[in-house]
Order: C-alpha cells, then structure tokens, then sequence
C-alpha cells in the first residue's frame, strides 16, 4: 500500500521544479494568451511528458499512476501547460503506430458531440468535421486526433493545426480551447492509422475525464492549503479567523470534501487496471463524479473563508477555483458521469450493487 | 504543502480477504431469518454462532481467544454484515471498543477473564460515557468514584445508553477528582471502570425514542460498589482511555452503510433503464458511497500498520453521516411515498424508519460539531 519510492521521487522533483519555475507570474502571463515555453521546456525535459510510452517510443514505460500524479503536482501549480493532453496525444499516437514530439501536444475530440470523418483519398485521407474546445490547439506542435474512418475509428496526427481553420477559445481559467475546423484537409497515409487496442474515443474521454479528477485533486489540495494558511494569518475581532468556531467548521468540511476527491481520483486511476473495461469505466466515472462535487463544495467554502481579498486578481486562490470550475465540466460534468455510474449499477440490477463495490 | 493533509493510501485488500468473504456471505445465506434493515437487532444467539466462526476480536491475540486475523479480514466480516443486516449489537460494542481498549490498558487477570468471553460471543458490553449534563463536553462528567477499601464506591447517573438493559458490562467513565471545570486540566481524576450491570446499587431505566423503540437506558448509580481488579487501566488516566476507545468507535464502517439495503432497493426500483435524472441521482450516492469505502479500507490499513488515524476517522464519519443523511433526502424525491413504520411495502416502511433514524447518525458516536471540531485541530487550527 506504501507509495513506491520511484514514485516519490518523481513528485518530490516534480514540485521542485514547478516551485522553481511555475509562479504565479508564469501564471498570469499566460492568461494573456502568451504560451509558457520555458515552463513547457523544463517540464519536457524530465520526460515525464511522454513517460508513459514504451521505450522504443522515446517513453520509459513509466506507470499511468505515476502520470496522474504528477498531473495533481502540476494542477496544484496551476500549470498553463497541456501536460495532460501531451501525454494522452502520446498515448494514442504511439499505441497506433504514429509519431509523437517532445513539444506540446494537443488530443480530441474532447466533446462527445464533436463529428469527425476521415474518406479515402487516394493512397491518402480526407479530413472534415470540427473538434471544439481543444485545449492548447493553437500552441501544439502535433495535434492527435480520433476520427470515423470507413472500417471504424482512425488515429490522426497532424503537425500544428494542420490545415485546419482555427478559432480561438479559452476556459475561464483563460486556458486556451480552441477549435480546429476541417474542410476536407487532405492527409498522407503516414497520417492516419486504424486505432490500436484500447485506443478509442470512449477511452480517451475516459482517460481525459480521470486526467481532471486527478488535476482537481491537487487544485483542491492548493485551495485547502490557502485557506487554511490564509485563516490563521487574518486577524479579525483580535485573533486569527481561524479560532472562530465557525471558520474551524467550515475549514473541516473543507478538508474532509478534498480527502474524499483524492480518494476518488486514486480509485479511478487503480482502475485503469481493471480489465474489464465496463468496470473501469463505472469507477472513472466513480471518480469524476465524487471529485466534481467535492469541488463544488470546496470552491465555496475557500472563497468564503478568504473573504474580499479571494475575489481578486492580485491573490492567487482564483487559479485554483477558475481550474475548479473550468474542470468541472471538461470531458464532462459531475451530473453526466454520476448518469453514467447509476445507469451502469441499474443495468447491472440490485442484486449486483454489493459485489460491484466489493468484489468488481 | 504547508497544511497537513488526510492520509487515506490506496490500499488492496490482500488475496485472503477474499476467501473470507465468499464464506460470510455463505454464512449469511445461512441466517438469513435473522437479517433486518437498520434495527440494530440484539440476539445473543447470533453473536454466538459468530464467536464459534471466529469472527469476534478477529484481530486480537490468541492467547486471549483472539484470532490474529488481519484488520482487514475484520473489515471483512464487518462490512458484508452491516449490509446483509445482521444482529451484531450483543457483541458489537465489545468487538469494536471495549475488547480493544482492554487489550490496551488491561490487566492480565481481566485480559483472560473478559476478551475470550468476549470473543466467543458471550459477554455484551455498553458504553458508560454521556450523563444528563455532560454529552459531548465528557470531561464535565459528573458520576464519581471514591477509594474504599477493595475497591470503589461510585454515585452518578448515565444517560443514552444503548443495550444497558440487556448487556453484562459497562465501561463506566468517571471522575475521581475534580468537577471537570478547572483549567488547565479539566481532565484530571478522570477514571475507568469495568461494571458488572448485575451489581447492587444499579437501577437501570429505559429511554424510549422517537421510533418508539427501547434502546437507550438512564442507568442510576447508587453506593455501587467495584471491586480494586475492575479499574480499567489507571486512576487519573480515564481521558486517554476514553480517547483511545472513542477513536476505536469511530474508525469502523458502520457510519456509512447502514442504509445500504435501501439504496440497493432505490436501484431496484429505477429498474434496468432509468431516466437520466434517476441514473444521475443514484450515481451520486454510489459514487460517494464508493469513495467512503476505499477511505475506510485505507483506515484499516492504516489499523494494520499500527497507526493512530483519528483525524481520518473523524473524515470518514462526517462524511459517511452526510451521505446517509442524504438517502432518505434522495429517496422521497426519486421515489415519493407516505412514510409508515409497519407497511408491509419494503421500501415505505424503510423510507420511515431511515426518516426518523437520520438525526442520530451525525449525533451518535460524537456530535458532527465535534468531530469538525477534531478534523480543524487535525488541521493545526486549534
């Protein structure tokens, strides 16, 4: 049950660099829609980007539980980068036999309305259809992307944009979202690939659902901490906020809702090696539920107990709880996947609720 | 980070857990005349049949008729009886705190006496902590203890006590000195005491609640008297005795599950293809109840190794007792019905019953407001 030490490491030199070299004005720089490149670079450099691929693929075979977990280190940071999206387009390029960057990547489709289709052209391809709100499309260096090809689902990987018309978005963490619109964007063969085992849309929404349970969890822990420091800091009616019962209160529901968040991103990411992939779903959605509330409930109580000074620009709770909210939603909101955890439990039927939690 | 944060490890349950489970459930199947929702039912016969399987004091050592099983294996057996619904209270209290606070502070002589008893479903327990005037501030208890010669001589009166009327002994709390208002130490003189329910001077008189159900007693103490080898570990070090059994009495899963057959009943009513709103409603309790779970195995783990994890079970209670707040919430908005305690439809009556029982869950076992009180000084707040 003890983390392993290799993981440990990581972490501990994952903080250190993002203590180093992730600051709040690295932050905010890149709320003006200037790409933090140095920050993206130290980062790549670790390889933790691309760990999870095999070592033929530049990876290094690392576990996907070590992966999530540097995304909570990351998210705790609140990290402008596409760290999460890097190592899911590596995912899916690689296991389909594409080639993958060091430089940041970008995967989708991200939305379950999103439409793509890939016609044959030749010895080549035929791209149409939009991927929206792809996150950091407009900085990737290679976007990866899954469409509808004539005999099921292709692999893409493209260079930047590809040919693609671009519209910039962004979430209100102003963390870009952009959409790539294709127009019959002509590929070469070396493109596209049918998609391996275990690659599909479904499984990267999973995949992109859990990598924001994960993030959740350590912008929920960076939120626990400011408010906890901040209450024993701010002094009011002569002492420290944080011997008002009231606040003391407020502060342990705070705590218990971010335990509860990195339990459940931990049962999600266990999950990933279950295989029996209609149970891996249930606890991913399991996780992207729980997590989801937790947030909604936290957000509040941290801004409550900062008070006015929560509120602003200046004070750096807003880059965690604009990541809350923004998260919440991506790759789909807490309601959609706690559908999907009680559809699954009601197709499995009652007598199967126990052993579903217990047994799998 | 600067703040400390919760512990709760991924923990697997090891390969044993779960030949064990297989054989609960078969035993379960087996008693299945004796399963109930949420009553808390007390029969004596039950407990028996579960000491004869060993599954009593499962972790506590053999030579005091323990079985050195692992915390999780007695996580096990808890669990999968909690949902079924079976008739733990005889043995409950003796099995998740009495048992092990006597194995912490006491003598030899009680070691042998009370735990094989225990173990074999025999002796039934109850708490002696809260009085009229002292329910969650404990140390403002007011019962007191004298020195006499061979023993104690105690006068008092203890309220809200769960099967005083049909257990054999209590852990009685209790001062020797001091009226628990002076500071700094408003916990000095406190004091345990192993109390037979059978000695003179003891009137025990039932208290019945909102249900109409008799489990809580007031027990009067009058001149009882006990003898010098029924003290519980030391004179004056009642309050870390008391701390030590409270963090046993919280750290186990029945703060979450209790209700579990009514959940699984909701399911039962959505059917297989309920509509999104349903879907999404129950998927929120699963996916709480789900997490509650892999937290509370963590603290077996954290058992296991050893540990100390109160701030942990304070996390888990507070928000296992929110969750089951919320299923009776959930329920009448999913499925509406009249409550009625008696009806024969399944689901009204325990629709009523969970009703009526919420209040206690955050109450029972330490005051929602004290257990966050706990979690903040967790937190360095206080």
């Amino acid at each position: 049950m003890a983390i392993r030490d290799e993981t440990r490491m990581l972490l501990e030199s994952m903080t250190r660099l993002f203590e180093d070299h992730c600051t709040k004005q690295v932050a905010d720089a890149a709320e003006t829609g200037v790409f933090a490149q140095s920050l993206w670079d130290q980062v790549a450099e670790t390889g933790v980007p691309l760990a999870a691929l095999p070592e033929s693929a530049g990876g290094a075979d690392a576990e996907w539980s070590d992966l999530f977990a540097a995304l909570r280190v990351a998210a705790r940071f609140a990290a402008p980068i596409p760290l999460a999206e890097t190592m899911l387009a590596g995912w899916a390029a690689a296991a389909s036999g594409l080639e993958t960057t060091d430089g940041p990547m970008t995967v989708g489709p991200v939305r379950s309305a999103d439409k793509l289709t890939l016609e044959r052209d030749g010895n080549g391809w035929r791209l149409s259809g939009a991927a929206t709100r792809l996150p950091y499309a407009a900085h990737a260096t290679r976007t990866v992307l899954i469409a509808d090809g004539p005999d099921g689902e292709m692999a893409i990987a493209i260079d930047g944009q590809g040919g693609a018309t671009l519209t910039k978005g962004k979430n209100i963490a102003n963390e870009p979202r952009d959409t790539l619109t294709f127009a019959n964007v002509r590929l070469s063969a070396d493109q596209a690939a049918p998609v391996a085992k275990g690659v599909s849309r479904r499984a990267l929404y999973q995949r992109g659902a859990l990598a924001r349970a994960a993030m959740m969890s350590g912008a929920l822990e960076k939120a626990m901490d400011l408010a906890v420091n901040y209450a024993q800091e701010r002094v009011q009616f002569g002492r420290p906020i944080s011997k008002f019962q009231a606040v003391q209160q407020n502060l342990a529901v705070l705590a218990g809702q971010t335990a509860a968040a990195v339990a459940a991103a931990n049962l999600g990411i266990e999950a990933l090696s279950d295989p029996d992939l209609d149970h891996q779903e249930f606890l991913i959605a399991i996780a992207k539920t729980r997590v989801g509330e937790a947030a909604t409930l936290a957000c509040e109580i941290a801004h409550q107990v900062h008070g006015a000074i929560g509120f602003t620009k200046e004070y750096a709770l807003q880059l965690s709880t604009r990541r809350l909210w923004s998260w919440r939603e991506e790759f789909g909101g807490d309601p959609e996947w706690a559908a999907r955890v009680g559809a699954y439990a009601c197709r499995r039927g009652a007598g199967d609720l126990w052993p579903l939690l217990t047994d799998g | 980070m600067a703040t400390p944060t919760f512990r709760f490890d991924p923990v697997e349950m090891p390969p044993e857990a779960k030949e064990l489970r297989k054989e609960v459930r078969a035993f379960i199947k087996e008693h299945e005349h004796v399963m109930g929702f949420s009553r808390g039912e007390y029969n004596r016969e039950f407990s028996r049949a579960m000491g004869k399987k060993g599954w009593i004091g499962m972790t506590w050592p053999k030579q005091y008729g323990g079985h050195e099983r692992t915390s999780f294996e007695r996580y096990v057996v808890i669990e999968e009886m909690l949902v079924a619904g079976a008739p733990l209270s005889a043995h409950y209290t003796g099995d998740r705190q009495s048992g092990p606070n006597l194995l912490r502070f006491g003598t030899e002589e009680q070691k042998n006496f009370f735990l094989p008893r225990i173990a074999a479903g025999e002796l039934a327990f109850c708490i002696g902590m809260s009085e009229p005037n002292s329910g969650s501030d404990l140390a403002g208890t007011r019962t007191r203890a004298v020195k006499v010669d061979g023993g104690y001589k105690i006068n008092g009166t203890k309220l809200w006590t769960s099967n005083a009327h049909r257990a054999d002994y209590a852990i009685l709390f209790c001062k020797m000195s001091g009226d628990g208002k002076e500071e700094p130490d408003r916990h000095a003189g406190a004091t345990q005491f192993l109390l037979d329910l059978k000695s003179p001077g003891i009137d025990i008189r039932p208290v019945i609640n909102l249900l109409g159900e008799h489990h809580f007693n007031e027990i009067f103490l009058t001149d009882v008297f006990v003898p010098d080898n029924r003290l519980l570990g030391k004179e004056g070090n009642g309050w870390n005795q008391v701390t030590s059994e409270l963090s046993f009495e919280r750290s186990a899963p029945d703060r979450f599950l209790v209700l579990f057959q009514m959940l699984r009943e909701m399911v039962r009513m959505a059917g297989p293809d309920p509509d999104r709103a349903t879907a999404a409603a129950l998927g929120k309790l699963i996916a709480q109840l789900a997490t509650l779970r892999s937290m509370s195995v963590s603290i077996a783990g954290m058992l296991q190794e050893g540990l100390n994890p109160n701030n942990e079970a304070a996390v888990v209670k507070d928000l296992g007792t929110r969750y089951e707040q919320d299923i009776p919430v959930v329920a009448r908005q999913l499925f509406p019905t009249e409550p009625e305690l008696e009806a024969i439809d399944l689901y009204t009556s325990m629709i009523a019953r969970s009703t009526m029982n919420a209040p206690r869950f955050s109450i029972q076992g330490g005051t929602r407001e004290i257990l966050r009180g706990i979690i903040a000084r967790g937190l360095g707040l206080r």
